[in-house]
C-alpha cells in the first residue's frame, strides 16, 4: 500500500489527535477554483484529502453533494480531469494522502486497469467506492490492492457484527464510518452511539476508524475526534463552496477563503479533541 | 415454472452473485447490503414456500382478475393480411396494466419481513398505481417518488395514488424523470432501512429484484404459452413486447426462451430518433455501464455520466434495462428494435379504431413492430403481443401530440 497513508495515521497516533479528513468535489465549480482549494485544504489543517470524482446519479448522496457534482460536470469536469487535479496537486504536496471518491460507473468507463494506471501516477493513496461493497470487490477493490492503492471501506450502522468481518476484508487505510443510515449531510447523529460503534469496529480491526456525515463545526468535529481515529467532513465544505458562488455559479476571492476558514477551525476542533475526551 | 431446464439453458439465471453472464450483481451502498441479502433470504424462503405461493395465486385470482385473455385480434390481422396477431391482455388487469403482478408478489414478501412502510418510484405512474393499491389493500403507507416532468404529464396517474392514500413526492432533479425518481427511491430507503420496504417497479436493480420482479411478472407467459396451446395447438411464431425497464417483456419471453422456434422481439423507444439525443433505446445504442445497482446497457456519455431518455411514454422513459435483456441480448436470444414517437402514436390509433382497445402508449411501440412484422409473414404464423397497459392515463398525452384541445 502507499506509504502516505499508512505514515499519516501513524504521525497523528505519535501526536495523539486524530485526523481531520476533508471531502470536497473535483472541479466544483470550475477546475482552476477547485485545484485552489484542494491546495488550501492541507495548509488549513486538514490531515487526508478525499477529492470527490463527480457522478450524474449520486444515489448515495443528498442534495449538497448532488449539487457539487451537477456543478462539476457543468463545469466540464470529466475523471481525467479529476485524476489531472491529484497530479497537479501532488507538484507542491508530496505529503498529503488522496482519497478519490465516487460511484463506480465512470471508472468502469474509463477502464478498470487504465484508471488504476493513472491513479498510481497521479500519487493517489485510496478510493472509495460507494457503490462497490465487498460483494463486488473484484471488479476494482482487489485490482486496486494489488497496485497498491488502499482500498477504504464503509461501514454503517447497519453492518452488524457478523458482517463487519466481510466488510473489513480487503479494506486498507482506513476505516470510514458512517455515522448514521441516510444520506450525506443529514443531521448530527448521537455521540453515545457514535463511540460504541467505533469500539465495536475496533474490536474486529487494527486499521483506524474515521467517523463521518453530519459534522459542521469545530464543536462537534471535537466531540466525535474525542471518539474516533478521525472525522471526516463533506458536506459542510461543499456548502461553503456553494455559499461563496455569484448568481452565475462562478466562484470569487471569497470562495477559498471560506473553505479556508471552515478548515481551520475543524482543525482546532480535531486539535483540542483528546483534551475534551480527557476532561 | 416447474419443466425441467435445458442444458445451456436461457432459463437458468441469475447465478448465486445476480449475475446474468457480466450483467446484474449489487452495485449499491454498504447501508443497503445487509437489506439486500435480507430481502434474498426472504425472497429465497418464500417462493419455495407453498403457503406463501397459495397466497399469491389467491391474489392474482381474486384481485388482480387472472388469467388476463389471450385475445385473437381478426380485424388486425386482416387488414395487415399476414400473420395472426394475439395479444396477452393485460391491460384488463385490475390497475389497467401489468404493474399489478409484480406488486401482490412484493407486497406479500413486504408483509412476511415485517416491514410497516412502503416506497416506490414511478415512471409513467402505471407502478406508482399498483404500489400504491396493494399498499392500500394491505393497510401500509405507501410514497411513491415520481420525476416532476412526469407528474405533470401522467396527471390522472397522480391523482389515482392520491386518491389511494399514497403520498406521490414530485423529483426535481435531473430531468425530473425516472431515473431522478429511482435516485431519490434509493435516497429514501438509504436513510429508513428498518421500516421500509423498496418495492421496485422493473426488472431491474440490484440482485434479486430483477430475478424476483421476473418471476412475478413470468405468469404472463406461463399463461399465454397455455391459452395459446389450447387454442391453436401450438407454440406461437414471435413474441413482441415493449422495453422500457423491461418487465412485461421478461414476464412474456422467460417461459419461451428456451423454445428455439419462437422468435423474440423486444421493443425499445426510439423518440424521436436514434440519430438524435432524444430516445431511451438503451440496447441498441447504449453500452454497458453500472447504475442502479447493477449493470446493464445505459445511455451514457464517454465519461461514464448518464444521459436522460427521452419517449412520448413516460413507461418507457428510462435509460437503463433489465439487466438479463442485456444478456439476452449479447447472447442473440433476443432481437432489440426501436419504434418512434410518431411511429407508436399511429399504432396507438389504430388499435383503437380497428379492434376497439385503447393501448397504453408503451405497448403501443410493441404493436408498431407488430405491425411491420406481421404483412411479412405468412398467414400460418402466429405473433403473441403484450399488451401491457390500457392508455385511459395517455389520452391526454395522444390529444396534446394529435393537436386536440381536451
Amino acid at each position: 500500500m502507499t506509504a502516505r497513508m499508512d505514515e499519516c495515521f501513524a504521525a497523528l497516533a505519535n501526536e495523539g489527535r486524530p485526523a481531520l479528513v476533508t471531502y470536497f468535489m473535483g472541479g466544483d465549480p470550475d477546475y482552476a477554483a477547485s485545484l485552489d482549494i484542494m491546495k488550501a485544504l492541507p495548509q488549513a489543517g486538514a490531515d487526508v484529502i478525499e477529492l470527490g470524482m463527480p457522478f450524474s446519479d449520486p444515489m448515495a448522496d443528498g442534495p449538497a453533494i448532488q449539487a457539487a457534482g451537477l456543478r462539476a460536470l457543468k463545469g466540464g469536469q470529466t475523471l481525467a480531469k479529476t485524476l489531472q487535479m491529484a497530479r497537479d496537486f501532488r507538484e507542491s504536496d508530496a505529503k498529503t494522502p488522496i482519497v478519490m471518491m465516487g460511484y463506480y460507473n465512470p471508472i468502469y468507463i474509463y477502464g478498470v486497469d487504465r484508471f488504476l494506471d493513472d491513479a498510481v501516477a497521479a500519487g493517489v493513496d485510496g478510493l472509495i467506492v460507494v457503490d462497490l461493497p465487498p460483494e463486488m470487490d473484484e471488479e476494482l477493490c482487489i485490482p486496486a490492492l494489488k497496485k497498491g492503492i488502499n482500498f477504504i471501506r464503509l461501514a454503517t450502522p447497519t453492518t452488524d457484527d457478523k458482517r463487519l468481518p466481510t466488510v473489513l476484508n480487503n479494506t486498507s487505510g482506513f476505516v470510514y464510518y458512517v455515522s448514521m443510515t441516510g444520506i450525506t449531510g443529514s443531521a448530527l447523529p448521537d455521540t453515545n452511539k457514535v463511540g460504541a460503534a467505533v469500539a465495536r469496529i475496533k474490536g474486529h480491526t487494527a486499521l483506524p476508524v474515521c467517523v463521518g456525515f453530519g459534522v459542521k463545526t469545530e464543536e462537534q468535529a471535537r466531540a466525535i475526534g474525542a471518539l474516533a481515529d478521525g472525522v471526516v467532513v463533506g458536506t459542510a465544505i461543499v456548502n461553503a463552496i456553494a455559499d461563496s458562488l455569484d448568481e452565475n455559479g462562478a466562484s470569487g476571492a471569497g470562495t477559498t477563503a471560506g473553505v479556508r476558514a471552515l478548515v481551520q477551525s475543524l482543525a482546532s476542533g480535531v486539535r483540542s479533541a483528546r483534551l475534551a475526551a480527557a476532561e | 415454472m416447474n419443466e425441467p431446464l435445458k442444458p445451456n439453458s436461457f432459463r437458468a439465471g441469475p447465478d448465486e452473485e445476480g449475475r446474468f453472464g457480466i450483467f446484474g450483481g449489487r452495485f449499491v451502498a454498504e447501508t443497503l447490503m445487509p437489506l439486500i441479502l435480507d430481502l434474498q433470504d426472504h425472497w429465497d424462503r418464500a417462493k419455495d414456500d407453498p403457503e406463501y405461493q397459495a397466497e399469491l395465486a389467491d391474489l392474482n385470482t381474486h384481485y388482480t382478475g387472472r388469467p388476463s385473455p389471450l385475445y385473437f385480434a381478426e380485424r388486425l390481422t386482416e387488414e395487415l393480411g399476414g400473420a395472426k396477431i394475439y395479444f396477452k391482455r393485460d391491460e384488463l388487469n385490475h390497475t389497467g396494466s401489468h404493474k399489478i403482478n409484480n406488486c401482490v408478489g412484493q407486497i406479500l414478501l413486504a408483509k412476511r419481513m415485517k416491514r410497516t412502510r412502503i416506497i416506490a418510484e414511478t415512471g409513467a405512474g402505471q407502478h406508482g398505481v399498483a404500489a400504491a393499491t396493494v399498499a392500500a389493500r394491505f393497510g401500509l403507507p405507501c410514497v411513491v417518488y415520481m420525476g416532476a416532468t412526469d407528474v405533470e404529464r401522467q396527471a390522472p396517474n397522480v391523482f389515482r395514488m392520491k386518491l389511494l392514500g399514497a403520498e406521490v413526492i414530485p423529483v426535481t432533479a435531473g430531468n425530473g424523470t425516472l431515473k431522478d425518481a429511482m435516485n431519490e427511491a434509493l435516497r429514501d430507503w438509504v436513510t429508513n432501512v428498518e421500516n421500509t420496504y423498496y418495492l421496485i417497479g422493473t426488472a431491474a436493480g440490484p440482485h434479486p429484484y430483477p430475478e424476483m420482479v421476473r418471476d412475478f411478472q413470468s405468469i404472463i407467459g406461463r399463461e399465454a404459452k397455455e391459452q395459446l396451446q389450447e387454442r391453436e395447438g401450438r407454440l406461437p411464431d414471435m413474441l413482441v413486447a415493449a422495453v422500457g425497464g423491461g418487465s412485461n417483456a421478461i414476464g412474456l419471453f422467460h417461459p419461451f426462451l428456451d423454445d428455439d422456434s419462437v422468435e423474440i422481439v423486444g421493443v425499445e423507444a426510439g423518440g424521436k430518433g436514434l440519430d438524435t439525443m432524444e430516445h431511451c433505446a438503451s440496447l441498441t445504442a447504449g453500452k454497458p455501464g453500472v447504475l442502479h445497482g447493477n449493470r446493464t446497457y445505459l445511455l451514457q456519455d464517454d465519461d461514464g455520466q448518464i444521459e436522460e431518455g427521452h419517449s412520448i411514454s413516460a413507461g418507457l422513459d428510462y435509460p437503463g434495462i433489465g439487466p438479463e435483456h442485456s444478456w439476452l441480448k449479447d447472447k442473440g436470444r433476443v432481437e432489440y428494435v426501436s419504434i418512434m414517437d410518431q411511429e407508436a402514436l399511429e399504432a396507438f390509433q389504430r388499435l383503437t379504431r380497428v379492434e376497439g382497445i385503447i393501448p397504453a402508449l408503451e405497448p403501443s411501440h410493441a404493436l408498431a413492430e407488430v405491425i411491420k412484422r406481421a404483412p411479412t409473414m405468412g398467414k400460418d404464423k402466429i405473433i403473441v403481443m403484450n399488451l401491457c397497459g390500457r392508455g385511459d392515463k395517455d389520452v391526454f398525452t395522444a390529444a396534446k401530440h394529435l393537436g386536440v384541445e381536451l
